[in-house]
């Protein structure tokens, strides 16, 4: 368990203080994946700094499994240090040293013996899937390749806890997902707690089961994936959630509802949230057969995978000359518990 | 004696006296390896402590990178010839001789090291902060990131930076032979210029420029084998 308490941060720049984290609380559960979101500048990476002291809070304290990590100096910091692992954006490798000794590199630091270290080493290579790169050097890698050594380096000394400092934001869209699903695969076969901070609402959806929304230093918005995805509360929120279940940009779908309502004023345009089951079942075809009277354009649509489950939005026009029945469908959703939001009612 | 006029003067090598040129060649070649090793060591010594002097709040900190700074700034600046002159009552003592190549080695030392020390701290600086980063996360100590990171991660611009130093002390043991130190500079001067004896002079500029090439492929060599970048 990972415990933010009133945690504030002020940097002290020529131009005045910075505060870069402001009254920040935050509790992680163990075994989790735990994404912190944030445009850039809005303190993620002063956050997930102070997990392992690269940082120290100004105000407030951070509580790793009960100790302190904000008041730990010296060789007990350094100790708590070796159980976390971290990752980083420009993976941060030694380009003197091969694959093997990149991994080995931190068994170094923790005294293991060499022999240990070699087949701790490897068996870590087979588990991030570089079997055959041991000798490699890291200029001969792949972005995605360097990665996976990252994360088999933070992984060498069996930590609790795994952080990843924008891990994936150097890598292409596919690199991106085969990094994640290694990270999703080893929370599960490692059970270790990982903390990830990105600005892309798509690493928290594909893979984490808790999501903060960090603004400004603050912390305006969290909880488990799927609700903040399903019922984004705060502007940011929606945003970075449009950002992510929008395949079309939100201006093309405007575009789109404009010219509907010009051709059908009438109509009724809503957006539906499936999610779960629910995004496999046909209720939209359901629906038009109790309301025989109604038309439907639909305008865009999209599912997406989460953690949690699937998770669908669907843009549609309903058409009808009694306003009961387009009344009656928004009423056969909701008693289908597929969300609606009347975006216009022409 | 020798012909000091007509370009046919370079080439009576039948003046050279070629025992006494391979003692020379051999007179610089010790001064050069000697005070190299010497100025490696305490170049980098003197480097680290300045990169790791540079980025500190405390100000016994600041004062003793000041100090330094300072020391490698003043024998930077003099003037190599003078600096040899200044130090003659100290190689004195320290030597126990004004002549001949060791006593050559404490004003070359002086003067190489402040500059290779300077090298050193900007090839530390060159290194990438994230790696250092990367090394604190993972619980290290400030002598595992000098041995594991900040030496190895640099090895590239640290012999780089010895090969250009080494070639200056080169020139610079030509410069105290002028005034003693034995060597091929020693014997360019007494017995090409003061016997008027070019071809003395052109044989000991070959050898000197031969072993500066010598010198530029080995660090070129051992740069490429190292750099996996």
């Amino acid at each position: 368990m990972i415990e933010f308490k009133n945690v504030s941060k002020t940097f002290n720049a020529k131009e005045g203080d910075v505060h870069a984290v402001k009254d920040v609380n935050l509790s992680i559960p163990d075994g989790k994946i735990y994404g912190i979101v944030g445009y850039s500048g809005a303190g993620k990476s002063t956050i997930i700094r102070m997990l392992n002291g690269l940082e120290f809070p100004t105000t407030g304290s951070v509580t790793i499994n009960g100790s302190e990590i904000s008041s730990l100096k010296g060789k007990d910091l350094r100790n708590q240090r070796l159980k976390i692992g971290m990752v980083f954006q420009h993976f941060n490798l030694l380009w003197s040293r091969t694959v093997l000794e990149n991994i080995e590199f931190p068994l170094e630091i923790a005294k293991v013996s060499k022999n240990e270290r070699k087949e701790k080493a490897q068996k870590l290579i087979e588990l991030v899937g570089l079997e055959g790169r041991e000798n490699a050097y890291p200029s001969e890698l792949s972005g995605g390749q360097k990665q996976r050594v990252g994360i088999a380096r933070a992984l060498a000394n069996d930590p609790e806890i795994l952080l990843s400092d924008e891990a994936t934001s150097a890598l292409d869209p596919q690199t991106t997902d085969e990094v994640l699903d290694l990270m999703v695969d080893i929370n599960k076969k490692l059970n270790l707690t990982v903390v990830v901070i990105t600005h892309e609402m798509h690493v928290i959806r594909k893979i984490c089961d808790h999501v903060a929304v960090l603004d400004a230093g603050k912390i305006v918005e969290e909880g488990p994936v799927l609700d903040v995805f399903k019922n984004p509360q705060q502007a940011i929120t929606k945003r970075f959630v449009n950002q992510e279940t929008s395949s079309a940009s939100l201006d093309d779908t405007t575009v789109v509802v404009s010219e509907l309502l010009d051709k059908y004023p009438n109509g009724l345009i809503i957006r539906l949230t499936f999610h779960g089951d629910q995004a496999k079942l046909p209720i939209v075809s359901e629906m038009l057969r109790q309301f025989p009277d109604v038309d439907l354009s639909i305008i865009e649509g999209n599912i997406h995978q989460t953690q949690e489950g699937a998770l669908g939005s669907l843009y549609i026009q309903l058409l009808s000359d009694h306003h009961d029945s387009l009344d009656g469908a928004i009423e056969y959703f909701n008693t289908m518990r597929v969300e609606t939001e009347v975006i216009k009612r022409g | 004696m020798g012909n000091t006029t007509g370009f046919a003067s370079y080439f009576k090598l039948s003046n050279v006296n070629w025992p006494d040129m391979g003692s020379a060649t051999w007179e610089t070649i010790w001064m050069t390896v000697v005070s190299i090793i010497v100025v490696a060591i305490l170049g980098a010594l003197l480097g680290l402590l300045l990169f790791e002097t540079s980025s500190s709040n405390s100000i016994l900190v600041k004062i003793l990178n000041w100090v330094v700074a300072a020391f490698v700034n003043v024998f930077r600046s003099i003037p190599f010839i003078i600096l040899i002159v200044l130090l003659l009552p100290a190689t004195q003592v320290i030597m126990g001789t004004i002549i001949g190549p060791s006593a050559a080695l404490p004003s070359l030392i002086i003067s190489a090291a402040p500059f290779y020390a300077r090298l050193v701290e900007l090839a530390f600086h060159e290194i990438d902060h994230g790696v250092i980063e990367a090394a604190e996360a993972m619980g290290a100590t400030r002598w595992q990131i000098i041995f594991k990171v900040l030496l190895p991660e640099s090895m590239p611009a640290l012999v780089s930076g010895i090969t250009v130093t080494s070639i200056s002390l080169i020139g610079y043991t030509a410069m105290a032979g002028a005034i003693g130190a034995g060597g091929l500079g020693n014997l360019a001067y007494l017995d090409g210029f003061q016997a008027s004896n070019n071809a003395v002079t052109l044989v000991a500029t070959v050898i000197i420029v031969l072993i500066v090439f010598v010198f530029q492929y080995l660090g070129d060599f051992a740069v490429k084998h190292i750099d996996k970048r």
